[in-house]
């Protein structure tokens, strides 16, 4: 089965090959990374990372190439849920891992800023990507971030020059709609902050029920010295979504860096999130929530590599599992023996609120200096049977109950959201799946 | 108000309560003393529903239902309020959603419709000032981080907003200096009426200076061993249990 999946995506790279753009170190590239997907196949249970993760429900589904699925019947009206009330923001958005410029709308911004299309920038001035595409997130492992690089056809492309402060958040809306077949689409995304600037960036990955989509993302962030990235992930796909996202970031010296990652749609999902420390004084907030039902898979992986020293990472994640769903949360760091004064901290926390949900935790840390501070906990538990008595002798009913603390439980996570109209959508998406929780939000 | 007759209850299998026949009119202020480990706290738990005891014999009538049959949300929107001895801090939920959620929910049952903001702030400031409470904390998460005294005058508090009809009040001097312990009696004192009841559950006397008994009950291994006025608290707190632990008629042998 496996085999027939992964030769039916090399053969979609053969017959498509001449379409697609780039010039010609992309093109090589391109056929170095489809050579490598052959290679290492998609990866199976007996691989480490992906012991807990069945991929096939995925390799199941024929999934036709986005690049021949017509993006019809995506109209302003239907990606408003997808915003964020009265916040402004410049709006890059992608349908089926294309660019829509008719749906997309961009700011006044600060002299200098780009935010376009990585196929416009393949067109007009290749030149700008070669030093940067494909250097932090490297295929040469990674069957999936292999895939995106051979395949992808577009995503964003973010430049803010140095000193310049982008005060508003720009929101790239990646939605996936199958109207016949299932589709599949492989954005890609870079993100280049120059030294001393500052941006806020939110990726939302979107789509709509019953429909089938895979959406195979990769961002890849390039922190330059005392840069500052507040970078949110929101995962709202279809339940019946395939989504696999890679985010991989490098940090300069003295960058601050915090990643989001909110996810709660998809039937199986895999977040993996690598970050690199390469220079010293650098900071890191990994910041993420998962919430599943029903049969949902969510899989959180994380990887923070400690290569300078007097770097802080903080990393917060939390699941929330209901139904028959599963979850995993597996954190790496790796402090380098030369990254003395390295602050690591890693909390995992998950609620399993039904008896048949699942989650694995697996915290990790590797340490080879020896002037450090790090510490992890995971801890994996049901509600409070004495809150829930607590509320309950105040006349909650017990559903009731169960919400508010399933909400209470989350918002250690969201409250670490500074932007107030982000913070209310997710305090939306968290509440609307406990809806005897509503009013909780707003309060708050 | 409150018919409680030959109420017997397990805990984790071991017996608890012995039968316990205890009544209460409206108006009145009942207190329950006893030594540690006499049943105090489980007699108020299984009367505001805790599921973890089990009750073996006896009823529980209030206002002629059948209280034990109730969930704990109904005993409290049909008017019961346990202050705990031991509030739980829930960090996440403030204090001002969660009262709000329980005094509409209350309010629901009692076919009131949900009370309106402005009034609920009205209320809310009035109940605290009752408790010298700083605003601030409606804000802050259910309990989160207060002191033991915070949470005590936290109970009264909650108590004072939702009204109830019968109030059970476990240890909640427990805790508090004699500052917060004046205000917490003033508080409950200001809540006694007419068609107000109040079951006082307290190892010491401390409490019942400022919150005097209409009817004092000592309670020793599961059973109500003797009951009285005031004045009885008075002696037991110059002359410990012992002396009623010898006068008390020594338990039966088990019945087949």
């Amino acid at each position: 089965m496996a085999l027939d999946a992964k030769q039916t995506y090399v053969a979609e790279f053969a017959s498509s090959e001449a379409n697609l753009s780039g010039p010609a170190w992309l093109r090589a590239m391109r056929k170095s990374a489809i050579g490598r997907f052959e290679a290492l196949g998609f990866p199976t249970q007996k691989h480490e990372d992906w012991k807990y993760t069945n991929l096939a429900p995925l390799l199941r589904v024929p999934f036709k190439p986005a690049i021949l699925a017509r993006p019809d019947g995506v109209v302003a009206e239907k990606l408003e849920p997808f915003t964020f009330g009265v916040l402004k923001t410049s709006k890059l958005v992608f349908v089926n891992g294309r660019y829509a410029p008719r749906l997309s709308y961009l700011r006044t911004l600060p002299e200098g800023v780009r935010i376009l299309s990585i196929a416009d920038v393949l067109r007009q001035e290749p030149e700008t990507l070669e030093s940067h595409l494909g250097h932090f997130a490297r295929f040469q492992d990674d069957s999936f971030v292999a895939l995106n690089t051979a395949l992808f056809l577009d995503g964003a492309y973010l430049e803010i020059p140095k000193n310049t402060v982008v005060e508003e958040p720009i929101h790239l809306l990646f939605v996936s709609t199958s109207k016949e077949l299932p589709t599949v689409a492989n954005p890609r995304n870079l993100i280049r902050l120059g030294p001393a600037s500052q941006a806020s960036v939110i990726e939302t990955y979107a789509g709509w029920a019953p429909e089938v989509t895979f959406t195979n993302a990769v961002t890849e962030v390039a922190a330059g010295p005392a840069s500052v990235l507040d970078h949110y992930k929101i995962q709202r796909e279809s339940e019946a979504a395939f989504h696999v996202a890679t985010m991989s970031v490098d940090q300069d010296r003295n960058s601050s860096v915090m990643c989001h990652s909110m996810s709660f749609g998809g039937a199986m999902v895999r977040n993996y999130v690598h970050t690199l420390f390469r220079a010293e004084g650098g900071s890191l907030g990994l910041n993420g929530l998962f919430m599943t039902s029903e049969t949902q898979q969510s899989d959180n992986y994380t990887r923070i590599d400690h290569a300078a020293p007097a770097c802080t990472s903080v990393e917060l994640y939390r699941g929330i599992l209901d139904g028959r769903s599963r979850g995993v949360f597996n954190g790496n760091i790796y402090v380098r023996k030369d990254a003395q004064k390295t602050v690591a901290r890693q909390t995992n926390k998950n609620l399993l609120l039904s008896k048949d949900a699942f989650v694995d935790s697996t915290p990790g840390l590797e340490i080879l200096a020896d002037d450090v501070k790090c510490n992890h906990a995971s801890t994996i538990g049901q509600l409070d049977e004495s809150a829930v008595f607590y509320l309950r002798s105040r006349g909650i009913d017990e559903e009731a109950a169960r919400h508010m603390l399933t909400y209470a439980f989350a918002s250690d996570v969201v409250n670490q959201v500074k932007v107030a109209p982000i913070r209310i959508r997710l305090d939306q998406l968290i509440l609307s799946r406990l809806p005897k929780g509503s009013g909780l939000g707003e309060s708050l | 108000m409150l018919e409680i007759s030959n109420l017997q209850v397990k805990v984790g299998g071991k017996e608890i309560l012995k039968g316990i026949d205890l009544s209460i009119q409206p108006g009145e202020v009942h207190a329950i003393m006893g030594p540690n480990g006499s049943g105090k706290t489980t007699l108020a738990q299984v009367l505001a529903g805790r599921v973890t005891y089990e009750v073996t014999g006896g009823s529980v009538r209030f206002e002629g239902k059948n209280l034990l049959a109730m969930k704990p949300e109904d005993r409290a929107r049909e008017g019961v309020f346990m202050a705990f001895q031991y509030p739980v801090e829930i960090p996440g939920v403030s204090n001002a959603y969660f009262l709000k959620a329980a005094l509409n929910a209350i309010r629901k049952y009692r076919g009131l419709d949900e009370i309106d903001a402005m009034d609920f702030v009205t209320l809310i400031q009035d109940k605290a000032k009752l408790l010298s409470l700083d605003e601030t904390f409606m804000k802050r998460g259910l309990n989160e981080g207060f002191s033991g005294g915070e949470k005590k005058k936290n109970e009264v508090f909650q108590m004072a907003v939702l009204e109830p009809k019968f109030c059970i009040l476990d240890e909640t001097d427990s805790g508090l200096d004699i500052d917060a312990l004046r205000l917490v009696a003033d508080g409950i004192n200001t809540m006694r009426g007419p068609k107000r009841s109040m079951l006082v559950v307290t190892h010491y006397q401390r409490l019942l200076d400022y919150v005097v008994p209409d009817f004092v009950h000592v309670l020793v291994d599961g059973r109500i061993v003797k009951s009285g006025d005031a004045d009885l608290a008075r002696n037991l707190e110059k002359h410990g249990y012992g002396w009623i632990l010898e006068e008390a008629p020594k338990p039966q042998a088990a019945r087949p």
